[in-house]
């Protein structure tokens, strides 16, 4: 298929729809509003199903019944609405069935604003909800990167039966790219349906899907399969990209929008010689901590940039384990930081390196 | 007829939607006597294999155990908004959720009452009791004025409290309603009618014609500091004349089956 000029919220919502997507619940807020507005469209035009809820609890509530039927579903929203979802995400956790949900951050706490921010990375990332639970976290940085974590984002959470965020701030929500769409899937037929879902107990007993282990025996029991099926999470899915690391004598880390950012700071600081690498963390859970060990082994400092006060800081810190410093730059409340200013940070992180 | 024969005859048993297991509610609650009136219309209308239940937290958080058919467990109050959305990829299935007052009309008040508006083809068995039950006798959204509960001590003073909401009142204003009834449970007569009414509602989603819920007026005799039977009496002294048995929303074309 060819490249189109696609923004951001519609790109990731169409994409689902191709990835098999067969129910939506929203509920508005800026600035994702337009993947709802685009699946109240798409959505019945395929004889899908599209529901507008009274809110954010009750569209999440909407996407764990249909998930139950085990059908693909999928919710959208940005991080006041997606705070109100967390009751339902613990929920859905602690009963094992797949959901995507994107998150278009914004600036906060409380109301906050709606632009641009990385301030949602503790509420995915740290499981905003209550229990021992993890949630699959993906984090794009453009466009395609958008589209084809949200088709991935289906498959992995039924792989795994846990639920996936794709995690993007609104920048890329609202911005335009070329980009091109996946080829369009069929929803699964109702036969083809999984043994765990509830299709009514015909010839056969009947299923119960519940997060309630009142023994605190069998409690744990569960506690421990979702602890053995984070270990193979962790194993099987962390993703990463990595630029100018080979002869690196510092490294930038940084994800989605910020990561793209240092991107264009880091060949900036290349071009002036500068030895600058970039560990951009697609996964964020899990989290590329062996990658960014290594990479700590290597250089002599790290410098961690987010849209945030300091979030992935705590990850990157973890990593590192002490091995070399590591600093931070953050833009908050919906600022953007510019690709010169990241660049003055690295010059000035390579003259502490090489003090 | 021998004897012997006589001897055999089945004249009571279970309901094949209803499980062998005992349940855990106290002695004298009226939550068997509901889930055997819906396990019995269910049987009854020969549609337990296609049917989803959607359980509550309070009491009856474990009824999937005592059901026997698919369930769901949803979080306090949240069950029409899940069973909204397992009912829109399975139009064709029978959904009901089993709620209690604390549930539906306490922390669940936006999710019943969107559900009802949106005419939701879903069927609710709303159990008001007056208090909540699990969590050790607390004032509910449905407890009566004056009625001592543990967060009400001195009895509900409506100064502080405000009044009891009466859900089949306020849910019977809107228009995506199609059958809103509250029955009682508190005696034989009550409970044949209780029945009617919830083969009624399953039959309405049956048809389509909308949303369907059924109040059920039930007691609790171990939070309500009282025997089985007084708490029986007391629903029908107390409970009835704040909560009046009725109907409240009936869609026409059910009036018109039953004159035809």
């Amino acid at each position: 298929m060819a490249k189109e000029l696609l923004k951001g919220n519609v790109a990731f919502a169409e994409a689902a729809i191709r990835a098999g997507c067969e129910a939506y619940y929203g509920y508005p807020i800026t600035p994702q509003t337009e993947a709802l507005e685009h699946m109240a469209k798409r959505m019945p035009e395929l004889g899908r199903v599209f529901l507008q809820a009274e809110s954010e609890v009750a569209a999440i509530n909407m996407v764990y019944g249909a998930a139950c039927a085990g059908v693909r579903v999928m919710s959208s929203s940005s991080s006041p609405g997606v705070s109100l979802m967390m009751e339902g995400l613990s929920y859905i956790a602690g009963s094992e069935v797949p959901v995507v949900l994107v998150d278009i951050m914004r600036g906060g706490p409380g109301l906050g604003n709606i632009a641009p921010s990385q301030g949602d990375y503790n509420q995915i990332v740290k499981g905003g909800g209550h229990g021992d639970y993890r949630v699959i976290t993906l984090a794009p940085a453009t466009i395609q990167e958008l589209i084809d974590l949200t088709v991935e984002a289906f498959d992995i959470a039924e792989k795994y039966r846990c639920i996936v965020v794709v995690l993007a701030d609104g920048s890329i929500g609202q911005m335009m790219e070329p980009a091109e769409l996946p080829p369009m899937q069929d929803v699964r037929k109702r036969e083809d349906r999984p043994a765990w879902s509830l299709t009514g107990a015909k010839d056969r007993d009947p299923r119960v899907i519940t997060s309630i282990y009142i023994d605190p025996f069998e409690e744990e029991v569960f506690n421990l399969k979702l602890v053995e099926k984070q270990k193979e999470i962790e194993a099987n899915e962390v993703r990463f990209r990595s630029l100018h690391l080979e002869d690196a004598e510092i490294a930038v880390v940084a994800y989605g929008t910020a990561g793209r950012i240092a991107q264009s700071s880091v060949k900036q600081a290349r071009d002036e010689g500068i030895k600058v690498g970039l560990l951009r963390p697609i996964s964020l859970y899990p989290f590329p901590y062996d990658e960014i060990g290594k990479v700590a082994d290597q250089v002599k400092r790290i410098l961690v940039v987010e849209m945030s006060g300091g979030q992935m800081l705590d990850d990157v810190r973890l990593a590192v384990n002490g091995k070399v410093p590591v600093d931070f730059y953050g833009r908050m409340g919906g600022m953007v930081p510019l690709p010169d200013e990241v660049f003055e940070q690295i010059q000035e992180l390579n003259e502490k390196a090489n003090a | 007829m021998t004897d012997k024969k006589m001897a055999e005859a089945l004249i009571f048993s279970k309901p094949e939607s209803l499980t062998d297991v005992p349940t855990h509610y106290c002695p004298g609650c009226t939550h068997g006597v509901a889930h055997r009136l819906i396990a019995e219309v269910i049987d009854e209308m020969g549609v337990r294999e296609n049917t989803v239940g959607i359980a509550p937290v309070g009491c009856s958080v474990f009824a999937y155990n005592y059901f026997n058919m698919d369930f769901a467990e949803a979080a306090h109050g949240r069950a029409p908004a899940m069973a909204t959305g397992f009912k829109r990829v399975n139009p064709d299935m029978n959904v009901f959720t089993y709620q209690g007052d604390g549930d539906l009309a306490s922390i669940g008040a936006a999710e019943i009452l969107h559900a009802a508006g949106r005419g939701e083809m879903i069927t609710v068995i709303f159990i008001n009791n007056a208090i909540y039950g699990m969590t050790g006798g607390q004032m509910a959204p449905t407890t009566l004025p004056g009625q001592k509960t543990t967060s009400s001590p001195l009895g509900r003073d409506i100064e502080t409290h405000g009044f009891p909401l009466k859900m089949c009142e306020i849910l019977s204003q809107l228009d995506g309603s199609a059958y809103i009834v509250r029955r009682s449970l508190h005696d034989a007569a009550n409970i044949r009618k209780a029945k009617k009414a919830v083969r009624q509602a399953f039959e309405v989603q049956r048809q389509g014609l909308g949303f369907s819920m059924v109040e059920l007026l039930s007691n609790c005799p171990t939070n309500w500091r009282m025997t089985a039977k007084e708490s029986l009496v007391w629903i029908g002294e107390h409970m009835v004349p704040v909560f009046p048995i009725g109907d409240f929303k009936v869609h026409p074309a059910i009036v018109e089956s039953k004159k035809g």
